[in-house]
């Protein structure tokens, strides 16, 4: 066993401890363990970006029907400031948008 | 080892057939305001397709409606009626469903969406030729055997005619019914649809349909365009309310057919449930009057 | 038996679906024996707009990023060279994150891939199998010189999108109504995407995140998982990591080690 993986293996210990005590769901704490715990949840780790949207974007459903939308022949690129990419920066003064050919 | 969750089949519940009951097609953007109504008279109907995933809010949501209403499985992409084999894989699939939610109804297409490996999405149409036929037939043959069950087979809305075809879109149906014992899903508003695209009177094709053997009714909403030579062209839309003229046939078929589960399609510009629901409860009002008079009519017989 | 010569309508119908450029097909006719024409053009929008349909509902965040026009012309050329091949639409569209990253008029948004690939992974995740999610309490039980040695097996909805842009933040920003503020794209991101329940919940992982996340699902052993972390950034914190992805229902149980 190397010296790196006995390292390792307590490191590991004390980190699943911690883990533990940031789930609410280890037993009792040292003092040590639950300040580890406390900084644990400090952390801005693990930020939700973005949660549910389930019933509003629920992907697509199959068809049945027609449409009378006409779309079938375009090809040529179109050029509309419709979008949000002219808010979106680069390094080096890029920004991402879109230009027309 | 991954613990998944063993989908349980429904229970049945409700006794069949459902009989002249009306019911509209499900979205889940309506689920809230259904779930908060309290259940419904009503049957509703989901396209198969939307529900082959293995998991997650979609199958959530149909077990929830499914708990309270009678189903009507609809299938979309089956190809029953392209020449290649069909996909034993989505049968399978197709099968599960039927198996797991023990539908009320359960319907399919004549028409076809793939071909070779590229599905299409799309209700395309089939030449009507002996060839055709004995094709189509053998795949509802398949599918039956699949499911167990008959099969409702609903005919299409068209926009143009095979040079090939040797045969009337009633004969072709009533030759599938005759050779498969297949149940018949009669699309009114396709009805309506092809009559006006193709130049002849719907009373006359409907007169020519084998009402006998219809077990579902679909009503919805189509949209008109001109076709090169400035003649009505009407497109299966379903993104508004059904149409005076199609409400009309509606009555006369029920009349002459008796009181059949119908559905109201509206998979496009999706209204408010509401609004939705008050359709069905339109389809409702002449089921329930054909009702009446057949009850009014026994009464005088006895 | 089949005579192909009766059942070749479908390949003579098929392929000017989605090729304009090709004639109508002259096995079918409109009124009274005329040609097709815009009949047949009927067939060509139904595939081409619920195609294109399918892409915006499945890719919500792009289309609001590059406008719808700009969207459903880059779509079109995807939906001409890359139908379904499933009949299942919510499998459609896996190759559309490699195919903007390709698109020449995309060139300026190099983040638009990877938001993409953030959206594909979500409606996946959506779809995925239900399973019950990992308890802390199994953890607890095991030994601590057993610990290096756990595997574990993922949730079939866990997915870990990485990004050399601010992919996450992008992504968060556009997929809802609200007005984005101004982004920085250079900071790179990585993306955890759970379904512990029903909801899909999109993560922001922190530095080494990714590599461990991706080096447990793989199958390696939380000792490997932990050492490949760090090797690829010294700020890798082993249990905010580890309390992160059992609290996001990552894993569903201990595959191995814990006997």
């Amino acid at each position: 066993m190397s010296a790196k993986h006995v390292v390792t293996t307590l490191a590991l210990a004390g980190a699943m401890s911690t883990a533990l005590a940031t789930l609410a769901a280890a037993g009792p704490l040292t003092k040590a363990e639950a300040d580890a715990a406390v900084a644990a949840k400090k952390e801005k780790c693990f930020g939700v970006a973005l949660k549910g949207q389930n019933d509003c974007a629920a992907g697509p459903g199959t068809t049945c029907q027609g449409t009378s939308t006409v779309d079938f022949q375009g090809n040529a690129w179109k050029f509309v400031q419709g979008g949000t990419c002219t808010s979106i920066d680069l390094p080096g003064g890029k920004k991402g948008s879109l230009k027309p050919v | 080892m991954i613990t998944a969750i063993k989908p349980a089949t429904v229970p049945l519940r409700f006794s069949l057939p459902i009989g002249g009951v009306a019911g509209t097609s499900f979205k889940p953007e309506h689920l809230p305001a259904i779930l908060e109504a309290g259940p419904q008279a009503g049957f509703f109907e989901v396209h198969a397709e939307n529900y082959m995933g293995a998991g997650g809010p979609p199958h959530r949501a149909l077990e929830t409606i499914r708990r309270d209403h009678p189903l009507s499985l609809h299938g979309v992409s089956m190809s029953i009626g392209g020449p290649q084999p069909l996909d034993k894989t989505h049968l399978a699939r197709f099968r599960s469903l039927v198996a797991r939610y023990q539908p009320a109804l359960v319907s399919e297409h004549l028409a076809w969406s793939t071909h070779e490996t590229s599905f299409f999405n799309d209700l395309l149409p089939l030449p009507y030729t002996e060839a055709t036929l004995a094709c189509v037939c053998n795949h509802i043959d398949q599918v039956q055997e699949a499911i167990r069950r008959p099969l409702l087979l609903e005919n299409p809305s068209t926009y143009l005619t095979f040079c090939e075809s040797a045969m009337s879109e009633t004969d072709f149906i009533r030759g599938i019914v005759a050779r498969t014992g297949c149940g018949l899903l009669l699309d009114i508003n396709n009805v309506f649809v092809s009559a006006t695209n193709h130049g002849f009177p719907a009373l006359d094709y409907l007169a020519d349909f084998p009402l006998a053997h219809v077990g579902e009714i679909h009503l919805a909403g189509h949209a008109e365009q001109t076709d090169d030579d400035g003649n009505l062209l009407l497109i299966d839309s379903h993104d508004g309310p059904v149409a005076d003229a199609v409400w009309k046939l509606f009555e006369i078929i029920v009349a002459r057919r008796g009181p059949v589960p119908t559905l109201i399609e509206w998979d496009s510009s999706i209204p408010a449930w509401p609004i939705l629901r008050a359709e069905a409860a339109a389809a409702q009002a002449i089921l329930d009057r054909c009702k009446l008079a057949a009850a009014t009519e026994d009464r005088h017989a006895a | 038996m089949r005579r192909d010569a009766d059942l070749g309508f479908a390949a003579a119908f098929a392929p000017p679906l989605l090729d304009p450029a090709r004639e109508v097909p002259t096995a079918v006719a409109g009124r009274n024996g005329k040609p097709a024409g815009r009949r047949y053009d009927v067939y060509r929008n139904n595939v081409t707009v619920s195609l294109i349909e399918t892409l915006a509902a499945i890719y919500p965040a792009v289309q609001r990023i590059t406008g719808p026009d700009f969207f459903r012309a880059m779509a079109r050329f995807h939906v001409r060279s890359s139908p379904p091949a499933s009949p299942l639409l919510f499998e459609y569209g896996h190759d559309f994150p490699d195919f903007i990253a390709g698109y020449e008029h995309a060139q300026d948004m190099p983040w638009l891939a990877d938001v993409a690939r953030i959206e594909r992974a979500w409606l996946d995740a959506y779809h995925a199998a239900d399973a019950l999610t990992l308890a802390p309490m199994r953890l607890f039980a095991i030994a601590p010189e057993r610990l290096g040695d756990l595997v574990l097996a993922p949730h079939p909805a866990t997915r870990i999108v990485r990004s050399p842009y601010a992919a996450v933040t992008i992504f968060a920003a556009n997929r809802d109504s609200a007005p984005v503020a101004r982004i920085d794209a250079s900071t790179p991101e990585d993306a955890l995407i759970t379904r512990a329940e029903f909801d899909v919940v999109v993560r922001h992982l922190p530095p080494g995140g990714a590599v461990f996340a991706a080096s447990l699902m793989s199958g390696q052993p939380l000792g490997a998982a932990a050492m490949a972390a760090f090797d690829a950034s010294p700020e890798f914190d082993i249990a905010a990591n580890i309390a992160g992805l059992i609290e996001a229902g990552a894993f569903t149980s201990l595959a191995a080690g814990d006997a």
